[in-house]
């Protein structure tokens, strides 16, 4: 059994009128079921409203489904005896890094979640130097967490996350507010405690480029998923990426566009050396 | 503009009152304050002023810092001493004319006064100046827990504290954004009386609290996804815990109190002021 | 019929422990109808640029002229100049706070003194032109989908008729279709009223797409001003300050490089691909 499981999970809400009655039922998500390997890396994709942060947010059991079931680290999230266990194995990161950090130095927002857990004082201080450390931002630890740019907001954040010890951590559009360059500093982590602390790492975002060194890649829309696959599994069908509102990174675009001008290249190429790599043996072999 | 208001802001410096618990630094200010209060003689202000001028030398914050600080309540401070100038009556009249009036005990009440205030509010934003917002709530909070027993919800009133603490420079900055943007669409924010202005300012106010909500709704998410689930079973990553210093900073203070009392009541060449 | 900015300098909190000078003799002249990108990466001075193009941050020294008159002159009209120069906030969507759609996009119009009906009637205009659905006039804009609030708040800076828009990251957050969506209704705007926009944007693919001249800021100073192809043939200057080329740039600087026979100035995809298969049709 994976890390995260979910069996037709559905979640439905009302629709209220301006009066404040309810004149039907939205399904933000309907019968959606998948199956996590511990350990892996996973990405979630999606347009604005398809749906994607509401799975994140069952995964923490911040919701809860209205049908079907999610199962995190073998618990059942609708249960409220593990409610905590479930929190714990599965961090949050969230959009907004403004609006998660609780602490008013950075060194405590990171203890943030050990005191929850009640965690033992001299334990915090490792769990939070050891986090601070694997994020990179230990020479930050008596900063206050206003003059940090985006990206170190967000990395501190990781570092609040991981501090709790989880077996999974979903970072729900974590790179959405920032700049070119918080962002890559954000995947650079997300890749560093993935090779380093072996958690599983579950990505939701709707930046195509973030995604291709993922291990497994959903597509969602409408609540439902509609395409899942290997990264270059998905990069081949451009049209029907379009079709779900999202975009492929132009060396992607610029390969199926020779593609469809008759060069012979292979299907869902992701990075710049593979087309350049590609474009190379065709030359020759002409 | 808005975001530079620095009353009482910390200052950060490597001292002994910076390393001080903040139950101690809370616990002792009180008591200075009650002692500018309860006593009357002059010698009584001078140990005061001694008092004070140690603690400022030993807490290493600049003493134009200190005086910049004081600024913005000089005006509360000259109105209050105009009106104890002129409205207390009492011993002989040194000034008069026409409906102003200057007695002894008017004059000497109010320069008291004066000091009184100075000593006041520079004691207490030492105590700012040298306690993070943040040690501060942890020491309120840890003074306050014996009323848990009463079900005052002492944690949670903590809590509502730092994060206040935290989201005001932010709320700030968002007000200075909002303002811009509303200028920028011809929003005219100067002008006009007072019911204009006030009109004027709900498009700053309704973005301000729709955005602070948002803020507190994202926060709540945040810290309950951290498993915070309020003060029951939480432990504590910087628990407070009285050190030697913070025994001998109680006893110093305690030892002030009783010499300003004893000072007072028993020195016989004490000079009371009214 | 111009904005002209002369040796621009601007400091932060000056005299104080925290003064920083943001914008160090920055000068150029942008001419009405113009579509300029400007690119820089976060505190790079973008900001502070284009909020002195209304008035709204006064420069320390330096002068800036709309339409040939300083704006720094006594006696300038600037509640005017921000009716000639829209600006429109990252995030605009924060600022709205009227009960429906059509009452905040007047609030602009209001303030320029017009009257109920001519202000409803620019609202209608300007909603017409973000291409925001009328059936939803009357809704409240926190009812609406981040995409459309975002058109509803460019719209309402877009009533007050200005003659430039000036757009700081109007895609940020967005998905890639409502990014397309955004940006093509701006470039629509451009192309049917001779409106100069300006810009502001981190996705090089989108400047690229876009724009005719773009200004790079780094550190307070003006890097470079030319068109898309002249700025992006300095990618590696651009790489070593924090900021990139479009990806096309280096696919075929490094086909190039492989000895392939390739003009490198190509910016957008088609122009890529005719490039590349100039080497394969023979």
């Amino acid at each position: 059994m994976g890390i995260i499981q979910t069996e037709k999970l559905t979640f439905e809400y009302a629709k209220h009128d301006e009066e404040g009655n309810v004149i039907g039922m939205n399904r933000a998500i309907d019968e959606v079921t998948l199956d996590i390997d511990p350990g892996s890396f996973v990405a979630i994709l999606g347009h604005n409203g398809s749906g994607k942060s509401t799975l994140a947010k069952h995964i923490n059991a911040i919701l809860v489904p209205t049908e079907g079931t999610m199962w995190v680290n073998g618990r059942d999230t609708k249960d409220p005896m593990e409610l905590w266990n479930v929190r714990q194995s599965a961090g949050m990161v969230f959009q907004n890094p403004d609006n998660q950090i609780i602490g008013t130095v950075v060194e405590e927002d990171v203890g943030f979640g050990p005191e929850n857990l009640g965690v033992p004082t001299e334990d915090i201080w490792k769990r939070v130097e050891d986090s601070l450390k694997a994020v990179g931002m230990i020479e930050y630890r008596s900063h206050s967490p206003n003059k940090l740019s985006g990206g170190q907001k967000q990395r501190v954040a990781i570092a609040g996350v991981i501090a709790m010890h989880p077996k999974c951590i979903v970072l729900d559009e974590p790179t959405a507010m920032l700049d070119p360059n918080g962002r890559k500093e954000v995947l650079r982590t997300v890749q560093e405690l993935r090779e380093k602390e072996k958690v599983t790492v579950i990505l939701i975002t709707h930046y195509m480029e973030e995604v291709i060194d993922a291990d497994h890649v959903f597509v969602m829309d409408e609540g439902h998923v509609v395409m899942e696959g290997t990264p270059r599994e998905i990069f081949g069908c451009v049209d029907e990426l379009k079709k779900y509102r999202l975009d492929v990174p132009q060396v992607t675009m610029l390969a199926d566009e020779l593609k469809k001008r008759g060069l012979d290249i292979p299907n869902g190429i992701l990075r710049t050396e593979e087309l350049v790599e590609a474009l190379c043996q065709l030359k020759q072999n002409t | 503009m808005i975001r530079d208001i620095t009353i009482g802001q910390y200052y950060p410096a490597k001292s002994i009152l910076h390393r001080l618990d903040p139950r101690v630094k809370i616990v002792c200010t009180l008591l200075f304050l009650i002692s500018l209060f309860l006593q009357k003689s002059v010698l009584g202000y001078v140990i005061a002023a001694v008092f004070l001028f140690g603690v400022i030398r030993l807490s290493r914050v600049p003493f134009q810092y200190i005086v910049k600080g004081l600024k913005p309540i000089i005006m509360l401070l000259m109105i209050t001493v105009l009106f104890n100038l002129f409205l207390t009556r009492g011993g002989a009249v040194l000034f008069h004319k026409w409906i102003f009036t200057i007695t002894e005990l008017g004059l000497s009440t109010a320069v008291f006064m004066a000091i009184r205030l100075t000593f006041l509010i520079i004691g207490s934003s030492l105590m700012t100046f040298t306690t993070t917002p943040n040690s501060l709530t942890d020491g309120i909070e840890k003074l306050l827990y014996p009323l848990n027993k009463i079900r005052v919800p002492v944690h949670e009133i903590a809590m509502m504290m730092s994060i206040a603490l935290r989201f005001i420079p932010i709320l700030l900055e968002e007000t200075d954004k909002i303002m811009k943007a509303q200028i920028a669409r011809g929003a005219d924010l100067e002008s006009g009386n007072i019911i204009q202005k006030a009109k004027a300012m709900i498009p700053i106010l309704v973005p301000l609290f729709v955005s602070a909500f948002r803020r507190a709704n994202d926060l709540a998410m945040a810290m309950e996804s951290r498993c915070y689930r309020g003060g029951d079973g939480r432990t504590k990553m910087k628990p407070l815990v009285y050190k030697g210093r913070d025994r001998m900073a109680y006893l110093v203070t305690v030892v002030y109190v009783i010499a300003v009392f004893a000072i007072g009541r028993y020195v016989p060449f004490h000079i009371w002021i009214f | 019929m111009s904005i002209k900015a002369e040796h621009l300098n601007y400091i932060y909190s000056l005299g104080t422990a925290y003064e920083k000078q943001a914008l160090k003799d920055v000068s150029f002249e942008i001419l009405q109808g113009q579509f300029v990108g400007v690119i820089g990466h976060t505190g790079s001075g973008k900001s502070t640029l284009i909020q002195h193009l209304n008035g709204l941050v006064p420069a320390t020294s330096g002068k800036l002229y709309y339409e040939g008159k300083n704006i720094y002159d006594e006696g300038y009209d600037m509640r005017a100049l921000r009716g000639q120069v829209g600006l429109v906030f990252q995030y605009p969507e924060h600022q709205l706070f009227e009960v429906d759609v059509l009452t905040d996009v007047c609030f602009g119009p209001k303030n320029q003194g017009l009257s109920p009906e001519e202000c409803e009637k620019r609202a209608r205009e300007a909603l017409e032109l973000v291409g925001f659905p009328e059936k939803y006039y009357k809704q409240s804009p926190f009812d609406l989908s981040g995409g459309q609030k975002r058109r509803v708040a460019i719209a309402g800076v877009l009533a007050m008729n200005p003659k430039v828009l000036v757009l700081d990251e109007p895609t940020a957050g967005l998905d890639p279709r409502g990014r397309d969506e955004i940006l093509d209704q701006v470039a629509y705007l451009h192309r049917e009223t001779d409106m100069t926009v300006i810009l502001v944007s981190h996705s090089m693919e989108d400047i690229a797409k876009y724009v005719e001249r773009i200004i790079v800021m780094n550190q307070g100073e003006k890097m470079y001003d030319g068109s898309p192809k002249e700025v992006f043939a300095h990618y590696k200057e651009l790489e070593a300050v924090g900021l990139a080329a479009p990806q096309v740039t280096y696919i075929l600087n490094a086909l190039a490089e492989k000895g392939m026979n390739i003009k490198t100035d190509a910016i957008t995809i088609t122009e890529a691909a005719d490039e590349i298969m100039r080497n394969f049709d023979d």
